[in-house]
């Protein structure tokens, strides 16, 4: 539904955007991530025919965005950072004119605003002019503008960002529900987001795709991954620690202000052999986990925020 | 087309949205009836005719045309809503020429609203309502034009303030270029070919000629292509400045 090939956007002397390539299916729902001024909404921008592309093309449905912009328009829903609405008209009157701009007229449109103003709850708030209404309104009326003709592709620059957690949660159940029908793109910078709705994330940085793959496969590259905590005193701690050394699939022991991080060699179940072999000895173990490896170290590791070793050595929150 | 229809409709509905509609016809009219009474001599002169009226046209335009047309694009681009707009289904030719339409169409709106003058001149006498509907006509395609620069320069800034100050340095070049203060500057050394074309692209001048009666086909051709080439130009400023 969505092909992005080898594009490419520069500005001045920076790359903001360096031979990115995707593709997004039916069903599927890519959480695009990065650091701020990685090149996410740059990427988005071209992918909707609001910026052209130094290089490379983008295509929405089979529709080419720079040789067939209409057509490819017409597929697309898209919500622009920062969900911008012409502030003097009321969500009514401003969804009016998408639905006009869309095609749809008579009882039809009016049942397409009613529609989209109910799946994103805006019901009691139609009469008044979106200047007044609150910034997690207004990112409402972003989305409704969006989802109005019901799009095969939805393109969402960060559609949750400053929403309360209801509201966030609103917005990621409204993607989820609409999710099997549609190719769906939302940038972000909250992980936790990418583990709940995304069904593939695509970290970039510098302009260039780091890593592509579903969320516990990112997870997985962190170091921690496999590894297991365990929260003891800190004499249990010195205690254990040269036991579990010794114990087979265990790369390294460290002790942290909590307990102790027991790091595993790679692709290596290390949870049960560690589990006995610290009940064994020590008495005042308060909780043994293994852990996941975290989103976000992945992140900071990929994109230059954090190395290796310093994620390692963070101790578990 | 259908799409262009819809903005034109947004953007002319936009303007009775806020005061600025209501502020700049209730200024036009009260500047254009102070103008014709107190300056233009409209009573003392004892004839039925509006040329005191239309005398002042191209300077009421030169203030407040700039002031309708500021906003049009770099509204848009401060408030990020050019991205909805453009990512709609419609071309940047077709929103460059709904919203000038708009603008247009307001400001025919603004003129039309000074018919107490025609009425005024009619009850006085027998003037020929020729003339002014020629006049009429002319001022129109005149504020078409300033409209035209002042919509190009709208797209040039983010600045609502620069985009006016632009554009109506512009359009004062445009408006006084057929007057002994720019052509003297030039007759000195520039061939009386260019001293000539440079008085020709003069507003007033070519106002005044539609304003004699018989409606000047050149000079409504050269208000056209004062817009035509002023509108191409804000499509390629659109697109080179939409993203900054």
């Amino acid at each position: 539904m969505i092909a992005i090939e080898g594009l490419s956007k520069t500005f001045g002397p920076i790359k903001a955007v360096d031979k990115v390539s995707f593709e997004v299916a039916r069903g599927e729902v890519l959480g695009f991530l990065g650091p701020n001024g990685a090149g996410k909404s740059t990427t988005m921008k071209m992918l909707t025919g609001f910026l052209p592309a130094d290089e490379g093309r983008a295509s929405v449905c089979g529709f080419d965005i720079a040789t067939q912009p209409i057509a490819a328009k017409r597929k697309l829903g898209y919500m622009p950072e920062g969900a911008p609405a012409y502030s003097d008209m009321t969500p009514q009157s401003f969804l009016s004119f998408i639905a006009d701009m869309r095609g749809f007229s008579g009882a039809e449109k009016k049942s397409r605003v009613a529609r989209a103003a109910d799946m994103t709850n805006l019901r009691h708030v139609l009469e008044q002019p979106i200047e007044t209404l609150s910034r997690g309104y207004k990112r409402r009326v972003g989305l409704a503008q969006a989802l109005l003709h019901d799009p095969e592709v939805l393109v969402l620059d960060e559609p949750t960002d400053g929403l309360d957690p209801n509201q966030k949660h609103e917005v990621r159940q409204l993607i989820q529900e609409m999710a099997p029908q549609k190719a769906i793109v939302i940038s972000t910078h909250i992980l936790e987001e990418v583990e709940a709705i995304c069904s593939r994330a695509l970290i970039i940085a510098h302009g260039r795709v780091v890593a592509d793959g579903t969320p516990a496969v990112l997870q997985a590259r962190s170091p921690r991954h496999g590894g297991v905590v365990i929260k003891c005193s800190l004499s249990a701690a010195n205690e254990l620690a040269p036991l579990l050394r010794r114990v087979a699939g265990v790369a390294d022991v460290k002790i942290e202000l909590s307990g102790l991080f027991v790091q595993a060699l790679p692709d290596m179940d290390i949870f049960d052999a560690v589990r006995v072999a610290a009940r064994q000895r020590a008495t005042d173990i308060k909780e043994i986990r293994q852990e996941r490896g975290r989103l976000d170290d992945v992140f900071r590791m990929l994109t230059g925020g954090a190395s290796g070793a310093e994620i390692l050595s963070q101790s578990a929150a | 087309m259908n799409a262009l229809c819809t903005v034109f409709k947004r953007e002319l509905a936009a303007y009775f949205a806020t005061p600025l509609a209501y502020v700049f016809i209730v200024i036009f009219l009260a500047l254009t009836g102070a103008l014709t009474f107190f300056l233009g001599n409209f009573f003392e002169r004892g004839q039925a005719d509006l040329s005191p009226f239309f005398l002042f046209h191209p300077w009421l335009y030169l203030l407040l045309v700039p002031a309708i047309s500021m906003r049009m694009w770099s509204e848009e681009r401060k408030s990020g809503t050019i991205e909805l707009l453009l990512t709609l289904p419609l071309t940047p030719a077709q929103a460059v020429i709904a919203k000038f339409l708009a603008a247009w169409c307001f400001a025919g709106i603004a003129l039309a609203l000074t018919f107490p003058f025609w009425i005024t001149v009619n009850y006085l006498g027998k003037p020929d309502n020729g003339v002014i509907f020629a006049s009429y006509i002319g001022s129109f395609f005149m504020a078409g034009s300033y409209l035209a620069i002042g919509a190009c320069f709208s797209a040039l800034t983010k600045n609502q303030v620069i985009a006016f100050v632009l554009s109506a340095v512009v359009c004062l070049l445009f408006t006084v270029s057929g007057t002994s203060l720019v052509l003297n500057f030039f007759t000195g050394w520039a061939s009386p070919g260019v001293v000539e074309a440079i008085s020709s692209l003069s507003f007033t001048a070519n106002f005044e000629a539609i304003s004699k009666g018989v409606l000047d086909v050149v000079s409504i051709v050269f208000f056209g292509s004062v817009m035509a080439l002023f509108l191409f130009a804000n499509v390629l400023l659109v697109n080179l400045y939409k993203a900054r």
